[in-house]
């Protein structure tokens, strides 16, 4: 596609976020403004800052992707990250902004006063903030791909290092602003040019398609193989090739290509004439992709895949870091719950679009199924579908949407897992320390981010879901609504529940056990046993150990409960 | 397999933080065990063991730490059984014989009485059980009994009572110690308390005696400063809670400000930067308005001009920055540093050397107030406070009439 708009756009874009970042945005103001520099954020607000940082990668390019190559079973992926919102306003909210805990790490503290719980928190909060960095770097690769062809970790480079500068120094730490303005950016980028797109698809004569039938070409399209695939026919095809067909070369011969399956190898170009039904991946040709697996097993196992995606994503928000640490800013309790109320709002609004992205990506784009880059789906449809100087710059304006997306959540992660390796993991404090520990909070995603290619984005961040739900949900809803919590119970729970969330997802990145299967499906959707197994796990060895129950037990629940306004009865 | 091997590489680099971590943490004197003879090696096994005792009992004796430090102290002994009491009832018992534990506590009630301990045959009718003789050395601090030390042995042995009266002396001295520390936590609670919500009684007839100046020319504006002076005098004389929020800190700052300005009128100038993000932070209660106080002094002392005062609070991840500065006289760092010391007492109140006492006492000494200052270059204090500190709550704000 064009990149002349685009990447001005996402330059702008990354020279901003430098410079607010550099310079800040605060605003002097002399003794007669007093009570309006002294006000406190105020729920909508917050709630837009919230919203800000949460809108990452997946939300903005992978849904869309996921739901243009299997269909509307996708959709509990946007449901998913919005209900994880309605679960932390019922248990955790206003509680947890009354722990007074800026961290996870401080509220395991604050309930169980133990100095262990604290750090095992801390290593869970960094190993959380890694797994969701990941898909924000590869995301950025791709948009830089996409956008000009540059190699795929040009983009996740360049976003880490705008990130790890600004944050080590000092600057874009979490200015509520800064942060509500990105959630305006993004939900403008996202919305505008659906909107023409809408129009274009309604005087294109509105074509409709059901989402069994499968995708077609609506025209001549030439499709680039970037990896090597089976592609499996179930009726005979005809295409012209550039390239290797089954270990054949051709040069621009036409083939009848029989029913069965066809081993298509990397660079070969595929041109399909219009109408001709897409083709399905079957899956990798080569050893080492990764991402088809796990597609796979949704499709070999939907209800089970489906049930294990919706428990990750509706307990694994209250346990996402950048996202806890945004409540502190909240007056109190009652306004901690306004504020999520308010981002459930926003975030639902906003969910409403990139769905419309991967039905028209099914209608008009349907050969990114074949090369793999589904996730590119948003930043290549307004080219395809409007073309001209309008596609263009609303390409650029997409394409800004998601750099802001990449770096704003990348920073908030950054912000947190730097602040936990700075306060709970590296040896001595101050600032030189914190730097140290942004740098290791952005090298290891970013190292990761090199080898382990291929995950789809939303797919990716789904696993950090698991894994926080499996160690923080037990944590934080046992910890304000069960009095009998003990910190060896809390400690085994986040071992035994988010350790096995952990290593799953860990075996699954590195695509082990492959071929499909039951083990398979287990391990890639494994908040469906490991969330159980860290309830179950917290509470039967709190129970046997019922000794170690912390002394000021009542009194730490009684703050959490109790309105702001009643504390001093409580307390005097 | 380049995927399976990266995939590993993601798998092992937390593993490897992870190990690093539990290997610091728990790096033990285990690794002298190889050097110098064997006495020298058992006398290292010895104090090793006795140190490892000590941190849970210096927590003073309650079943929690009794069971933390009893298997040690009986591997100090090398008893079958080891059991701790207190002057009630059994708080552990660790080793075999557990159903002794009803008998050794009716033989108590003499040791426990007199102080002196004893050593008897216990009554069984298990054949087998291995506890038939116990020592028993009570526990003294200041010599009132807390408890009792008991070591169980199939026979009686001269050694074994030697070493449980040297074992149960050195117990002793570990909860003399915790009740040292008791007495301080105490002391520092009383110093917090006695330090706390000091204002100038200069300030208050000051106030009243601007607010006087006004009532007959400008009946209005002395009404809004008596509700001015009403409100800060309600915030410093409240009586619960020893924190507050950063918002209900600046506002009684502005009040502060509003009696001040009334009285100097624009030889005043005041900016504020405040990032919204930080005024629920909790801090310790009037332990900025003396910092405030103090740039109003300085900055009006021996100038007959504008004094500008500028106070900013950013976001700095877990902590809170303050930063009072003002461009007045400012002050010789040497003598700034005694009284901060306390070696001179200052000429108008003692604020700053308070303010920077409270800190200390709840955050620790890396908290404490860092001040930039020289003579005529005016002053610049620092304040970092960090967002979360175990204990420390704000109190709920008083009800606004």
């Amino acid at each position: 596609m064009n990149s002349s708009f685009a990447v001005p756009a996402v330059a702008l874009v990354v020279v901003a976020t430098v410079l607010v970042g550099a310079f800040g945005l605060r605003v002097s103001r002399t003794t007669s403004d007093f009570y309006v520099a002294s006000r406190t954020v105020g729920p909508r607000l917050n709630a837009a800052a919230i919203s800000g940082e949460y809108l990452s990668a997946a939300s903005f390019l992978g849904i869309a992707g996921l739901v243009l190559v299997q269909g509307p079973d996708m959709l509990w992926y946007p449901v998913g990250y919005t209900a994880g919102y309605l679960l932390l306003l019922l248990f955790v909210a206003a509680p947890l902004r009354r722990s007074g805990a800026y961290t996870l790490p401080d509220f395991a503290e604050a309930r169980l006063a133990s100095q262990a719980v604290r750090r095992l928190a801390g290593a869970f909060v960094v190993g959380v903030g890694w797994l969701y960095l990941l898909p924000q770097l590869q995301g950025a690769g791709l948009t830089l791909t996409v956008l000009t062809g540059a190699p795929d970790w040009l983009g996740g480079v360049i976003v880490a290092l705008v990130v790890t500068a600004t944050v080590a120094a000092g600057g874009m730490r979490s200015i509520t602003f800064v942060q509500a303005f990105q959630y305006w950016l993004k939900l403008t980028a996202l919305l505008v040019p659906a909107l023409f797109l809408i129009l274009a698809w309604q005087a294109d004569g509105a074509p409709a398609r059901a989402f069994e039938e499968p995708a077609a070409f609506r025209e001549h399209r030439t499709v680039r193989v970037q990896d090597a695939l089976a592609l499996k026919l179930e009726r005979p095809l005809t295409v012209t090739v550039h390239g290797t067909v089954d270990g054949r070369p051709h040069h621009g011969t036409r083939l009848l290509l029989p029913a069965g399956t066809h081993r298509i190898d990397a660079g070969t170009r595929l041109s399909f004439a219009p109408g001709t039904p897409v083709p399905a991946a079957a899956g990798p040709g080569a050893d080492d992709a990764l991402s088809p697996s796990r597609a796979e097993s949704r499709t070999e196992r939907p209800l089970y895949a489906t049930y294990g995606l919706i428990l990750a994503t509706f307990l694994g928000t209250m346990g996402l870091p950048h996202v806890v640490v945004r409540f502190y800013t909240s007056p109190h309790g009652v306004a901690a719950r306004r504020t999520t109320v308010a981002v459930l709002g926003l975030i639902g609004a906003f969910y409403l679009l990139p769905p419309v992205y991967g039905a028209l990506g099914r209608l008009y784009a349907p050969e990114l199924t074949l090369t793999g880059d589904a996730d590119a789906a948003v930043l290549l449809l307004p080219d395809r579908m409007i073309g001209g100087l309008g596609g263009d710059l609303l390409g650029a304006l997409v394409a800004g949407g998601a750099f802001a997306a990449f770096l704003s959540t990348a920073s908030g992660l950054t912000m947190a897992v730097a602040g936990v390796l700075t306060q709970d993991v590296l040896p001595a404090r101050g600032v030189r320390h914190f730097r140290l520990g942004t740098l290791l909070a952005m090298a290891v995603p970013l190292a990761a981010s090199v080898l382990v290619g291929g995950l789809p984005v939303a797919d990716a961040v789904g696993l950090a879901f698991a894994v926080s739900a499996s160690s923080f949900c037990p944590l934080l809803v046992l910890g304000i609504w069960w009095r009998r919590l003990t910190p060896p119970g809390a400690a085994a729970g986040m071992l035994v529940g988010g350790g096995s969330a952990l290593l799953a997802v860990t075996a699954t990145m590195a695509g082990f056990p492959g071929g499909g299967g039951a083990p398979h499906a287990l391990l890639a959707w494994p908040a469906l046993w490991s969330v159980p197994l860290g309830f179950l796990t917290m509470v039967l060895v709190s129970l046997a150990t019922p000794g170690r129950v912390p002394p000021g037990t009542a009194a730490v629940l009684a703050r959490f409960h109790l309105p702001e306004d009643l504390r001093t009865e409580a307390t005097v | 397999m380049s995927g399976f091997l990266a995939g590993l590489c993601v798998a092992v680099l937390p593993l490897l933080a992870a190990g690093f971590w539990l290997g610091r943490r728990t790096a033990r004197p285990e690794s002298l065990g190889g050097l110098g003879t064997p006495v020298e090696h058992a006398t290292f096994q010895t104090l090793h063991t006795a140190s490892l005792a000590a941190p849970p009992l210096r927590a003073g004796l309650t079943e929690e730490t009794a069971r933390r430090s009893a298997r040690k102290l009986r591997s100090l002994l090398g008893t079958d059984a080891l059991c701790l009491t207190g002057t009630k009832e059994v708080l552990v018992w660790d080793g075999v014989g557990a159903h002794h534990r009803t008998e050794i506590m009716e033989r108590l009630a003499g040791p426990l009485e007199t102080g002196r301990g004893e050593a008897f045959r216990l009554t069984c009718d298990t054949p087998d059980c291995s506890v038939r003789w116990a020592v028993v050395t009570p526990l003294t601090v200041d010599d009132r009994v807390h408890g009792a030390l008991v070591a169980c042995a199939p026979r009686e042995s001269a050694v074994l009572v030697r070493a449980a009266g040297e074992v149960a002396r050195w117990v002793s001295v570990q909860l003399e110690l915790a009740d040292l520390d008791q007495s301080r936590t105490r002391l520092i609670e009383a110093e917090i308390k006695a330090l706390r919500a000091q204002i100038s009684p200069h300030f208050i007839f000051n106030s009243l005696a601007v607010i006087a100046s006004f009532v007959r020319t400008d009946p209005e504006r002395a009404r809004e400063l008596l509700l001015e002076f009403a409100d800060f005098t309600r915030y410093s004389f409240r009586r619960h809670g020893d924190f507050t929020t950063l918002a209900d800190e600046l506002h009684a700052i502005d009040h502060y400000l509003a009696l001040v300005r009334a009285r100097f009128g624009d030889r005043l100038a005041v900016t504020l930067q405040i990032a919204p993000e930080v005024l629920p932070v909790t801090l310790p209660f009037l332990c900025l308005q003396p910092l405030v106080e103090n740039a109003v002094k300085h900055g009006l002392e021996g100038k007959s001009d504008q004094c500008h005062i500028q106070i900013t609070a950013q976001d700095a991840g877990a902590e809170a920055l303050v930063v009072i500065e003002d461009d007045g006289a400012g002050m010789d760092p040497a003598l700034l540093r005694r009284i901060l010391a306390r070696e001179v007492s200052p000429s108008g109140g003692i604020g700053l050397s308070n303010v920077d006492d409270r800190l200390r006492q709840v955050y620790g000494d890396e908290h404490a107030l860092v001040i930039e200052t020289a003579v005529g270059a005016g002053m610049k204090i620092t304040v970092r406070l960090p967002k979360y500190q175990p204990g420390v709550h704000p109190a709920a704000r008083p009800a606004r009439a």
